[in-house]
């Protein structure tokens, strides 16, 4: 980046240069934007990463399989038992594991409260970005109702290393079902009640309506996925355009936008999050007792080979290419996190507009710093 | 490296069809076709990754909108990228892989076909030290600015400590 | 001036200071728990019954807090802007009348100083943005003075509106002007736009630009700490009890109104009381805001300000002079008033770019979605 772009021919200031981040309220964690900015326009946008850079990837390499899994957890830590499934996927795809229906049916349940947990946190986020104090607290206290169910099924909160590859790790517990209808019911409640304090909000309106539409060409092009991709108006989703698990089994909408402004990428998650429940309750009806585990070796030993599975993460399309020598830890692990691909568009879609748009767009964009630098 | 069959994974119709339609409109001997699991697979030489790309950008039957990873594998004795491709539109994919020489690894950036490619260019060239040529700012991406040696490579250490 | 004068003076503005420093500090635990409520969270509860020592230990940690100097601050200026920003907020209080007698010195031109001195707080807000050498800061200062551009006009018409009503710019008699009928119901154009006008003085949502959290990371107040920061904090709540107390003076009819049976001290008690109900419940609509609505953008509030606000101040006192002028009923302004509220309010909900966006998003059903792939979008040429 040239620092001195903000000094025209006689050497004068013309616009100043502002770092937004990596300590910055509204850049979702430790991201640096780095702004030129022309009054509050904005001329030029330069996002700077890589300070949670971990090397998960390279980790990767270093541990088996199966602790492969718990590393998964700590990459998009808001929706975490996606990121285990799509490890789990790749790593049953080269041992070509039969995958009992159970466990299928108890991983996309619990898949599915997580995408909603990981909305309801953009929802919350989302209107503290647009300067509305109440929504991060309904958001949180919704998404606190699917963590205390997560405890009660797989022991942790956040880092749950319950997925496991050829099931999971062990069979819901007693009472589960009761419970799960109990938070599914304050869940329909609760986002209608989200719903009205925020959607149709007038001030909410006028800071998201209109605000860095995305042409469907530009977000293909870009990589964006997920509900971003979604809202321009492109008909999208890794579930059913390549359907993995039993998601073909199910009736569910896709919410479909139509402009790809900031607006439609906030209602496309809400809608999200009532297709969601109605997978869930369909599941439930569906789930019937069985084996949770395939039938395999303790040691996971895959054969030599490489395959790449996609997953429909609450970000988007959430990839995972593994590479496989036959020993005992993978050869190379390359996460496609769909939160990368889709900041990447930033820098295009902050051009020409106010600052406090920028917080707007960059919440818009559900980013999680823990995937996109790994 | 080859894997071993598949049972139960085998190449879906569209998929298949891409594989007979490629050879065609791709029109190059240089360029393998094979499978993997259930992706179709080329290999092509790193000085036609550019042009094949365009092609298959651009063809309307084709139409690979999307590229949906681009990764980078240090195999010690060559460096592999990967380039998997998705179309929306016919929803068939595939997979580029081109050979490096880890010595001077160099290719053409595809980043002014698919602009997805510029932060995964970057990245490889961050961790790989692959030299992406006409990338419009091939800097450090995830690793700080000053950082030496290319942590992604086999030839890096990992980390001391032993499996008890 | 006799020396009794100036003895009232000094130990009246003493006591104003005091009276205004306990209520600030009765405002913060009341704004959090009132915004805690809404948030269905308890607020703060561990400082005494129901935290209601909450504020005592908060000056006792603000005082006690170290003050930061930036190195790179312009000194003299970083240091002044606190105390330019509280000596306004307090100055506005000498004419805000309690009741009838309790008021440090009713001014025949009350309105007029109150609206002259409230300005002068942005040039603290701009002092504390260029003192403390931070670009955010400046942003937030600068933001600042963009929005007193936008305000202070409709601010000033809503209250000469009112003047214009009462024939008077001193407050008190503007209240028992208002003993039969309050503004409110007369004028209630007046009251709207000089509640939009006063949040956007005071920087309370939505129009809390100048130290939006989420954007400039608390603007002007970014680089201060310690009692600097409280100061600043202070004249914050001081100046949203002065546009509360200012509602209820200029629009619910202060004390005056309704009128009480009571005469002599009871009255005088009566009235204190009454008006501080009236206050409060300004100051818990406007907490009410907060807790609700979002933040305007800069753009947003300066449009809003100059493409509503001030051709409907103007409206308001065409209005208001016309019914003086041919010495109507007051019910006459109340009827064209609502019409006018009625009128603009259906043209904004009209505005198609504000239009309802629920049609925008369809739901597809996967199984049609499964089989059908999404038909060729855009030129596959120009890409």
């Amino acid at each position: 980046m040239e620092i001195n772009k903000n000094v025209n021919e006689s050497g004068s200031m013309v616009d100043m240069l502002i770092n937004m981040g990596p300590q910055h309220p509204s850049t979702h964690g430790v991201f640096r934007l780095v702004l030129q900015l022309d009054g509050e326009l904005i001329v030029d946008a330069e996002p700077h990463i890589g300070y949670l850079h971990r090397g998960s990837e390279k980790l990767c390499e270093a541990e088996s399989y199966s602790q492969v899994v718990t590393l998964f957890d700590r990459l998009d830590y808001v929706a975490n038992l996606n990121g285990e499934l799509a490890f789990c996927m790749a790593a049953e795809k080269l041992l070509e594991l039969e995958i009992p229906d159970r466990a299928w049916y108890i991983r996309t349940i619990l898949c599915e409260l997580n995408r909603i947990a990981s909305h309801m946190l953009f929802y919350g986020v989302y209107g503290l970005d647009a300067g509305a104090m109440t929504p991060v607290l309904y958001g949180f206290r919704e998404r606190e109702r699917i963590q205390s169910l997560f405890e009660q099924v797989t022991g942790a909160r956040m880092m749950h290393n319950y997925i496991r590859i050829g099931g999971v790790k062990e069979d819901l517990p007693s009472g589960f079902e009761n419970k799960l209808y109990s938070v599914i019911d304050e869940l329909d409640a609760a986002i209608e009640e989200c719903d009205e304090l925020l959607t149709q909000n007038e001030a909410f309106l006028a800071r998201t309506k209109n605000v860095s539409r995305l042409p469907i060409e530009d977000a293909v092009n870009f990589g964006v996925t997920g509900p971003i991709l979604r809202s321009t108006g492109l008909i999208e989703d890794v579930r059913i355009s390549e359907p993995y698990g039993i998601y073909d089994r199910f009736d569910f909408g896709i919410p479909i936008g139509n402009t790809g402004d900031c607006w439609d990428r906030y209602y496309v998650r809400m809608q999200e999050m009532r297709e969601s429940l109605s997978i869930i309750k369909q599941a439930m009806k569906q789930i019937e007792p069985g084996e949770i585990q395939a039938k395999m070796r303790r040691i996971v030993r895959p054969p030599e080979g490489e395959c790449f599975v996609r997953t429909e993460s609450p970000r988007g399309d959430l990839g995972v290419f593994l590479v496989s020598d036959g020993s005992q830890n993978p050869y190379r692990v390359k996460v496609r996190a769909p939160s990368f691909a889709n900041l990447q568009a930033i820098k295009h879609m902050l051009e020409g507009v106010y600052v406090a748009d920028a917080v707007v767009i960059l919440g818009s964009l559900d980013i999680v710093l823990g995937e996109v630098d790994r | 490296m080859e894997g071993t069959e598949h049972k139960n994974i085998v190449l879906s119709e569209v998929n298949q069809k891409l594989l007979e339609l490629l050879p065609s409109i791709l029109n190059e001997p240089d360029v393998e076709y094979g499978t993997k699991i259930d992706e179709v697979v080329l290999n092509v030489p790193s000085n036609l990754i550019h042009p094949i790309c365009k092609t298959l950008h651009l063809n309307t039957e084709l139409f690979f909108d999307y590229l949906r990873c681009l990764s980078v594998v240090d195999y010690k004795d060559i460096l592999e990228i990967n380039y998997h491709l998705f179309s929306y539109t016919k929803r068939h994919k595939m997979v580029l892989k081109c050979e490096l020489n880890p010595k001077k690894p160099v290719i053409s950036s595809v980043s002014n076909i698919w602009k997805a490619a510029n932060w995964f260019e970057r990245e490889s060239h961050d961790l790989f030290g692959v030299v992406f040529k006409d990338h419009p700012s091939l800097d450090r991406l995830l690793l700080p600015d000053d950082f030496e040696g290319n942590p992604g490579l086999k030839s890096y250490p990992l980390h001391e400590y032993k499996e008890w | 001036m006799s020396w009794q004068n100036l003895v009232f003076y000094v130990l009246g503005a003493v006591g104003l200071i005091i009276f205004l420093s306990l209520t600030v500090m009765v405002l913060t635990w009341i704004e959090r728990k009132f915004l805690a409520r809404i948030q269905q969270r308890m607020g703060p509860m561990r400082v005494g019954p129901h935290g209601l020592l909450q504020p005592i230990a908060d000056v006792i940690k603000l005082i006690s807090k170290e003050d930061i100097l930036p190195s790179w601050a312009d000194k003299p200026i970083y240091w002044i802007a606190p105390l330019a920003i509280f000596v306004p907020a307090i100055a506005i209080w000498v004419t805000i009348p309690f009741s009838e007698t309790l008021v440090l010195q009713n001014l025949d031109l009350g309105l007029f100083y109150i609206a002259a001195i409230s300005v002068l707080s942005v040039l603290g807000l701009v002092m504390a943005g260029w003192g403390s050498a931070n670009k955010y800061s400046m942003l937030g200062g600068l933001r600042a003075v963009g929005q007193l551009i936008s305000y202070e006009i409709p601010f000033i018409m809503a209250i000469l509106g009112v003047a214009m009503l009462s024939q008077s710019l001193s407050l008190i008699d503007i209240i028992n002007d208002q003993s039969k009928i309050a503004n409110i119901i007369v004028q209630p154009i007046g009251f709207l736009i000089f509640l939009a006008a006063g949040l956007a003085e005071l920087g309370r949502t939505p129009f809390d630009i100048h130290h939006a959290e989420s954007e400039v990371v608390g603007g002007p107040f970014v680089e201060y700490s310690g009692a600097h920061w409280a100061i600043i904090q202070l004249a914050e709540y001081v100046n949203t009890f002065a546009i509360a107390a200012l509602i209820a003076v200029m629009f619910l009819g202060g004390w005056s109104w309704p009128s009480m049976p009571f005469s002599g001290i009871p009255h005088h008690l009566l009235s204190v009381i009454w008006f501080l109900i009236k206050i409060y419940a300004v100051i818990l609509l406007i907490f009410w805001i907060r807790g609700t609505y979002p933040r305007l953008r800069i753009d947003q509030l300066m449009s809003f300000g100059w493409k509503v606000l001030v051709p409907v101040s103007f409206i308001n006192i065409v209005f208001t002079g016309f019914v003086r002028f041919y010495n109507l009923h007051w019910s006459i302004l109340t009827v064209l008033s609502l019409i006018t509220i009625g009128s603009i309010f259906y043209l904004i909900y009209k505005t198609p770019q504000q239009s309802r966006g629920e049609n925008s998003i369809r739901i597809v059903p996967s199984k049609e979605a499964a089989s059908r792939p999404p038909e060729n979008y855009g030129d596959v040429n120009v890409r």
